[in-house]
């Protein structure tokens, strides 16, 4: 160790203002994640601020329908006549809300079944697992479109059933890295310090665990916004009225062969964030990821 | 795996005082290591379960507490040394987390006061630069520096006793009796009960006070380490000494092994359980199993055939 790395250690500043630091510099120096957080917070201005941002109302219809991208209209127009950059702008913030928000509810909830069901074993395993392999045996699609036509339409509602639809892969994985992880020395030695179960879960089982779930979650954001688009290309999503990427996408099923531009955009929207995600996902991993650490980093 | 019943551990009974160091000796699966999860409660059910017996721990029975002041016992009034220092720290918690996280838990103290204790616990456990490992993952140190992290970790919360379940068998030869030491030391120091479950004679030798031989699930011998050097009186024993190399010894005696192999815990033979390996077998070590009887004082060996060992044995 070298006298300006002693030093270093030395004065280093409080624990939480270190951790942001490094999660700074892990961002910073990994170029892919970089890209990712720049779209990334492109995608959240547009979501936030869309309706002032968009140069059209996305819902006014015109004559000019069907428009190749051009000045006036950069993305070119729907089959109505809508500009296609403000329906896109406007519809991220559906998208993306519903896109995070049910994969924030699915993990949450089948990260806790998932830990419980592999930790506790028995019955309570048992049951989780057995009402997860019947949910297995359905597409998620169709799970979705179930709950939806139980609960009725709606953002909400649509949040909901696609995060139950969806939360069975996080609870089986959870499940599968528990099951290994608990056998592990390290969780009897905090046994034999008299640590409670609830803590154990979490403070020792849970971080050695988060490497796949956070892959897993940042791949379901984007069945979840395809997941919105089948829904709302159903009518069982969103009103029509509000524009969705996966709307977007829906409409120009029929039309694709005569204006391309009303299938890629959208297209290329979803896979930027999803791209976006994966990217920032992998570097969370790594800064998440102490055994990659170097000495006193 | 064919069902069955096995009593991993039968009749064993043996206390330890404080500032004391008593030594469990046996082959793998004699039933050591289920020992000493028993005396901790951890014998993980349903799998395994302690059907009769009794835990005291300065006269309280452990057996009787409920779950949650069973917990408070480990960690707390009983501390706990494992194998593998490799594998018995978390390796995504740091250090002074894991160190601390008993002390909080056990002894109420502040964030603050656990990392000044943290920090003293690492110097008395002989780690130089405590405050930069404590900010450390497990990864960053060596073995021998786990293991001294976690008779630190044990050490933590001035337990009454400290199980160490082969301590030093995942460390080189040269750290083993660094660490040993430190152990005995500071047992004898901090007056902490020790009890070391070993295989390894010469670890015995050197750091226990007493000694219990355990085989197929039973204590076969048992007394100070010193008598137990001099007058082996169980045919087990003398057969494990024998088959250590020693230097005192000339060279052209050939070691001896014991033949055959630690009995399948599901047949245990009737009677004497190490009677199939045993020189000395007669047709009457089949029909019971021999208790322990006193050899010398406080030295008790269970062999019904004593008085031919005893001959046997060069004075």
């Amino acid at each position: 160790m070298t006298e300006q790395a002693l030093i270093d250690t030395f004065e280093a500043p409080p624990r939480r203002q270190r951790g942001w630091a490094k999660l700074r510099g892990v961002l910073l120096s990994d170029r892919k994640a970089l890209f990712g957080l720049v779209i990334l917070s492109l995608f959240t201005i547009a979501a936030i601020f869309g309706p002032w941002i968009a140069p059209y109302d996305p819902n006014a219809m015109s004559f000019d329908m069907m428009l190749s991208p051009s000045w006036s209209h950069p993305l070119g127009t729907d089959d109505l006549g809508r500009d296609l950059l403000s329906r896109i702008i406007v519809g991220t913030q559906v998208s993306m809300f519903v896109g995070v928000a049910t994969v924030a509810i699915a993990l949450v909830v089948g990260v806790t079944l998932g830990v419980l069901a592999g930790y506790f074993g028995g019955w309570l395993d048992h049951i989780i697992m057995r009402y997860i392999d019947l949910q297995w045996a359905f597409p998620n699609i169709i799970i979705a479109v179930y709950l939806v036509a139980v609960f009725g339409t709606g953002l909400l509602n649509l949040i909901i059933a696609i995060s139950l639809a969806f939360f069975d892969d996080f609870a089986r994985i959870a499940r599968g890295m528990v099951l290994s992880i608990k056998e592990e020395q390290y969780i009897a030695a905090a046994r034999t310090v008299g640590v409670s179960h609830l803590r154990i879960m979490w403070r020792h089982i849970l971080p050695n665990a988060m490497a796949p779930i956070i892959v897993q979650a940042t791949v379901s954001v984007s069945y979840a916004i395809l997941a919105e688009a089948s829904l709302s290309f159903l009518g069982l999503g969103v009103e029509a009225t509000t524009p969705t990427w996966g709307l977007i996408l829906a409409e120009a099923r029929s039309f694709i062969t005569r204006a391309w531009g009303l299938g890629i955009f959208p297209g290329i929207a979803i896979m930027l964030t999803v791209l976006s995600i994966n990217f920032i996902g992998d570097a969370l991993r790594d800064f998440l990821d102490v055994r990659e650490t170097k000495e006193s980093a | 795996m064919p069902d069955g019943v096995i009593r991993a551990v039968n009749d064993v009974s043996f206390h330890v005082e404080r500032g004391e160091v008593v030594a469990i000796v046996g082959e793998s699966g004699s039933g050591k290591s289920v020992t000493a999860l028993a005396i901790l409660r951890l014998v993980s059910e349903p799998l395994g379960r302690i059907i009769a017996g009794a835990v005291r721990l300065d006269g309280q029975d452990l057996l009787r507490l409920d779950h949650e002041a069973m917990r408070r016992v480990r960690g707390h009034r009983i501390g706990m040394v494992f194998q593998e220092p490799m594998t018995s720290l978390n390796p995504v918690l740091s250090i002074g987390r894991q160190l601390t996280e008993a002390m909080q838990t056990h002894l109420g103290l502040s964030p603050g006061a656990a990392h000044a204790r943290a920090v003293e616990l690492l110097q008395l456990v002989g780690i130089a630069e405590p405050e930069r490992r404590l900010k450390q993952y497990p990864h960053h140190l060596s073995g021998g520096m786990r293991q001294r992290a976690m008779i630190a970790m044990a050490l933590s919360c001035k337990p009454e006793l400290i199980i160490a379940d082969e301590p030093t068998t995942a460390l080189d030869v040269t750290i083993q009796a660094q660490i040993l030491h430190l152990m005995q030391d500071l047992c004898r120091r901090l007056d902490v009960a020790l009890i070391i479950i070993t295989h390894n004679l010469g670890v015995v030798a050197r750091y226990a006070d007493r000694v219990n031989v355990m085989y197929a699930g039973r204590i076969v011998e048992r007394g100070s380490a010193s008598d137990l050097y001099r007058a082996p009186s169980h045919p087990y024993t003398i057969g494990l000494l024998n088959s250590v190399p020693r230097l005192d010894r000339p060279r052209d005696i050939p070691m001896e092994p014991i033949p055959g192999s630690p009995p399948d815990p599901l047949a245990l033979p009737s009677g004497c359980a190490f009677r199939p390996r045993c020189k000395l077998a007669m047709s009457h070590c089949a029909e019971a199993a021999p208790p322990l009887r006193s050899v010398a004082t406080a030295h008790e060996s269970a062999c019904f055939e004593l008085h031919r060992l005893q001959a046997m044995v060069p004075a």
